[in-house]
């Protein structure tokens, strides 16, 4: 990843990610078609709601006939992460139109936002439209051409975590987190492994009480504001 | 696909697509305080390691979290990976061939 804003620079930064698409986006279009939904059930799905969580807990409550308003409230709070994640990047496009503004929105992932924050310390906290439209939009078509994909071979892959491609995600995870602990200069490394060491003890604790997804949202509110603790304290 | 599925999808559709752009829109046309930006600057550091310590855990409704020792066991190479190679692209590709590999002696 180098400091450049282009649009190619944005389709070759987002490689890395697709195989986490990839991995997930097979698993779930599996486990669509054997919850019995249709090919065109899953691409309007991932065309639609486009969240990988959320789109397992939705296949599941379907299955199970949940109420629409069950469905949509845990779809809701399994992706209010997404609201701090959103007003996080907007700051960089105050600059930009509305509509470039929604448009980028419209498609941000778990994945495009923490490779954005990963760029940024590239580029001298910068970032521009065309370079995130481009990560964005690669990431959109992958995700849903791997669930039909997955719909469609369903029957053939008995299990596809066989190959282990479900850890993609995580193994992602891993290293986008760790060039962003190597890679921010805005913050001490003392302050950002405090941060993480506090957000991993939380999330134990919350997990306790909460299931994993909301329990990642409050990890992450009150991580946020024990950073600024910590900066203010020293 | 019945409509139950398709009002499903239309209203997870939105929810989600509102999460997404509203703070883009708030943002656009507010003067972010200095507190804010502080707290937000904390968001990516702070996502990540949830998301990643989601992912060694296992929910228990009641019950302290186990842990999901698969995961945990790959991602320790694919650490590794990131600190030796600084690649995206080698931590992914480790922590994959790590899980492949764990699944096949059956210790995942």
């Amino acid at each position: 990843m180098d400091a450049s804003l282009t649009f190619k620079s944005g389709f070759k930064d987002v490689i890395p990610t697709l195989f986490g698409y990839i991995g997930v986006g097979l698993a779930m279009g599996i486990v669509a078609n054997t919850s019995h939904l249709s090919v065109l059930a899953v691409l309007l799905m991932s065309l639609i709601v486009y969240a990988g969580s959320a789109q397992f807990i939705i296949i599941s409550m379907l299955l199970a006939g949940s109420p629409i308003s069950a469905i949509v409230l845990s779809t809701f709070l399994i992706n209010s992460r997404m609201i701090l994640m959103s007003m996080s990047i907007a700051q960089y496009f105050k600059k930009d139109s509305l509509w470039q503004n929604l448009a980028l929105g419209s498609l941000l992932t778990d994945e495009t936002f923490a490779l954005s924050m990963n760029k940024i310390n590239q580029t001298d906290h910068q970032l521009r439209p065309r370079w995130l439209h481009a990560a964005n939009i690669i990431a959109y078509l992958v995700w849903a051409a791997a669930t039909v994909v997955g719909c469609l071979l369903g029957h053939l892959i008995a299990d596809p975590n066989q190959f282990g491609l479900d850890f993609a995600v995580v193994g992602m995870f891993i290293g986008l987190l760790y060039l962003q602990i190597i890679t921010d200069r805005s913050k001490t490394l003392k302050t950002q492994l405090l941060v993480v060491l506090f957000v991993a003890i939380a999330m134990y604790f919350l997990m306790r009480f909460f299931p994993g997804n909301i329990a990642l949202l409050i990890a992450t509110l009150l991580g946020c504001g024990f950073g600024m603790a910590v900066t203010a304290h020293d | 696909m019945t409509n139950y599925v398709l009002v499903t999808i239309l209203l997870s559709g939105l929810v989600t697509w509102l999460s997404r752009v509203v703070p883009f829109a708030i943002i656009k046309n507010l003067t972010v305080p200095k507190w804010l930006i502080d707290f937000l600057s904390f968001v990516p550091v702070a996502i990540m390691t949830a998301i990643f310590v989601e992912s060694l855990l296992v929910y228990h409704a009641g019950q302290w979290p186990g842990f999901n020792l698969e995961n945990i066991y790959a991602s320790i190479p694919a650490i590794l990976a990131g600190v030796l190679t600084k690649s995206l692209l080698a931590v992914v590709i480790t922590g994959v061939i790590a899980m492949a590999l764990l699944r096949l002696v059956g210790w995942g």
